[in-house]
């Protein structure tokens, strides 16, 4: 049988014609970008936010590496371990140009930190965080540019 | 603005002791309370630093220390800021005490932090970004502090061995601390030895949880003169700054930074901007300092302190660092109590111990680690979704 596929958390990234996006927010008039997208009428820190309906924008989904680490012990829940015994999780802080912001995530099972470097250019992929007997849960990750070939094969083996 | 006298400070031994933190924060308020030697009807305003994990009685810190000691009829009050909790709540105090409400407070701040990493509180919820970052990304405070020693790698030059040697300097003051949880000495072999738990961090560069207790007695500088302290450690600078947009340095609990899509970056990034603010207050600045106590929450923030606190330019720390100038006997001994790599992080009290240090300091009482005529000192404190403080003493 086979597992339904669905995110992690609803409502923080899709994907558009197979192309990964996080979902954030902008005010209409400016160039100010918030991820997550807030709740109505919050100004996410923006002091020039503050009261405009804010709209929905697929943020970039390619940016270049501001900084990298590891999770080399399993962090605790909510985070559910993968492998067991745990293996260390390599994480990125990309930089989007066009937004002026760095966003977190996961980068795939077997990058490590000796395969980044601060400057490299990345692009988001969803693959899969976790999953249960029934359902494939779904996350954004960073991953090297043009290395989709070996990470969609380690999805598929999920 | 006015300056504070503080006439008692007191802490418990920092430990796993596993005991109720309401006895720790007991125990270093009646050492406060015992140098200040008032009369505890005296005193006007109870000011507690929250626990959030030890249930009602820590949200409720201040009225349960105000318990603990002897119901006397005082004002009180809690404060819960992350890590600045303890400065939060000696902020409350000081205008409980300028406004001329109460002539003396007391300030406790005690934990008991359960064993690992700090973690989230229960159940799902997919609207606090808390909860968010270690569920979608495995992002622990660790993570944090990994990408932002990774960033002065790449910088400034800085290589695992420099922030080996921030533990390895603060180990040899905490020798001579008997507060400190750990007051082994560590050489650059242990650390580099030690496991990794941030790239490019390790066990040894990262601090603990811990449990432990702090208090400090502060009144007005007429109160002091009046009680038989002629000359007191002052507090002449407090800081609970919160950033100014956008801050577009990635710090926990968020999963992005703040855009500078539509508004530059100010000049001065959030962590500037909290020491700012007390040399502003006190009319000193960077050179005057003569000893610190910095939020070595890993290795290389401390060293991000040195240049955030203007002590060098940005991206001359190492230096610093390696030409001995932070170490007790150089010329602005950091962390002369051993920092948190030795007392591991017991959050609400961690900014009241700093204040606790720099008053012995600057008393001549810090015995074989005194950072000799000590006269000025700062400390400097980062907490989370916000919060930072600082507090700016003299004699």
């Amino acid at each position: 049988m086979t597992k339904t596929r669905v995110p992690a958390v609803d409502g923080l990234f899709t994907e558009v014609d197979g192309v990964a996006h996080l979902i954030g927010a902008k005010t209409p008039d400016r160039e100010s970008y918030f991820f997550p997208a807030h709740l109505p009428g919050m100004a996410g820190g923006d002091p020039a936010a503050v009261g405009a309906e804010l709209e929905e924008v697929l943020l970039s989904n390619t940016g270049t590496v501001w900084s990298y680490t590891t999770s080399s012990y399993a962090p605790p829940p909510p985070f559910v371990a993968t492998t067991d015994p745990y293996e260390p999780i390599t994480i990125a802080a990309v930089k989007l140009e066009r937004e002026q912001m760095v966003v977190l995530g996961q980068c795939p099972q077997g990058i490590t930190p000796d395969d980044l470097k601060i400057g490299m250019e990345m692009e988001l992929y969803i693959d899969v965080l976790n999953e249960d007997d029934e359902h494939e849960y779904t996350v954004w990750k960073w991953r090297p540019r043009g290395t989709a070939g070996t990470t969609d094969t380690a999805a598929e083996g999920n | 603005m006015d300056e504070l006298a503080i006439i008692g400070v007191g802490m418990h031994p920092w430990g796993k002791w596993g005991r109720n933190f309401v006895e720790y924060g007991t125990v270093a308020a009646r050492k406060a309370l015992d140098e200040a030697r008032v009369d505890w009807n005296d005193v006007g305003y109870i000011s507690g630093a929250i626990t959030v994990r030890n249930g009602y009685p820590g949200y409720v810190a201040g009225a349960t220390f105000a318990r603990a000691l002897g119901f006397n009829g005082a004002q009180v009050a809690s404060s819960y800021a992350a890590c600045a909790s303890g400065v939060t709540a000696l902020q409350v105090a000081r205008g409980q005490i300028l406004s001329g409400a109460t002539d003396v407070a007391l300030i406790i701040g005690a934990d008991t932090t359960p064993k690992g990493f700090l973690k989230p509180n229960e159940g799902d919820r997919p609207d606090d970004t808390d909860w968010l970052r270690f569920k979608l990304v495995g992002a622990t405070n660790p993570v944090y502090f990994g990408l932002n020693a990774r960033r002065r790698m790449d910088l400034f030059g800085a290589t695992q061995e420099d922030f080996a040697r921030v533990k390895v300097k603060n180990s040899r003051h905490a020798v001579h601390n008997e507060l400190a949880r750990f007051t082994k000495e560590y050489d650059i072999e242990d650390v580099m030895n030690s496991p990794v738990v941030s790239d490019p961090l390790r066990l040894l560069d990262i601090c603990a949880t811990s449990d432990g207790g702090a208090a400090l007695v502060v009144c007005s500088m007429e109160y002091a003169k009046a009680h038989g302290h002629a000359d007191p450690v002052r507090i002449a600078g407090l800081s609970t700054v919160t950033p100014v947009y956008p801050d577009t340095v990635i710090d926990l609990p968020y999963m992005a930074t703040d855009s500078a899509g539509a508004t530059p970056e100010p000049l001065r990034g959030f962590k500037q901007s909290i020491g700012d603010k007390v040399y502003e207050e006190s009319g000193l600045g960077p050179d005057d300092v003569d000893v610190a106590e910095v939020y070595d929450l890993s290795s290389s923030l401390e060293l991000d302190w040195y240049e955030q606190l203007g002590f060098c330019a940005e991206g001359e720390a190492e230096k610093l660092l390696r030409d001995g100038v932070t170490e007790i006997g150089g010329r602005l001994p950091v962390n002369p109590s051993g920092g948190l790599g030795a007392f591991g992080e017991a959050v609400p009290a961690q900014a009241i111990a700093q204040v606790c240090e720099l008053t012995w300091q600057l008393r001549g009482e810090a015995g074989k680690r005194q950072v000799e005529g000590a006269r000025v000192g700062i400390s400097a404190n980062q907490g989370l979704f916000g919060h930072g403080s600082s507090v700016l003493v003299r004699r």
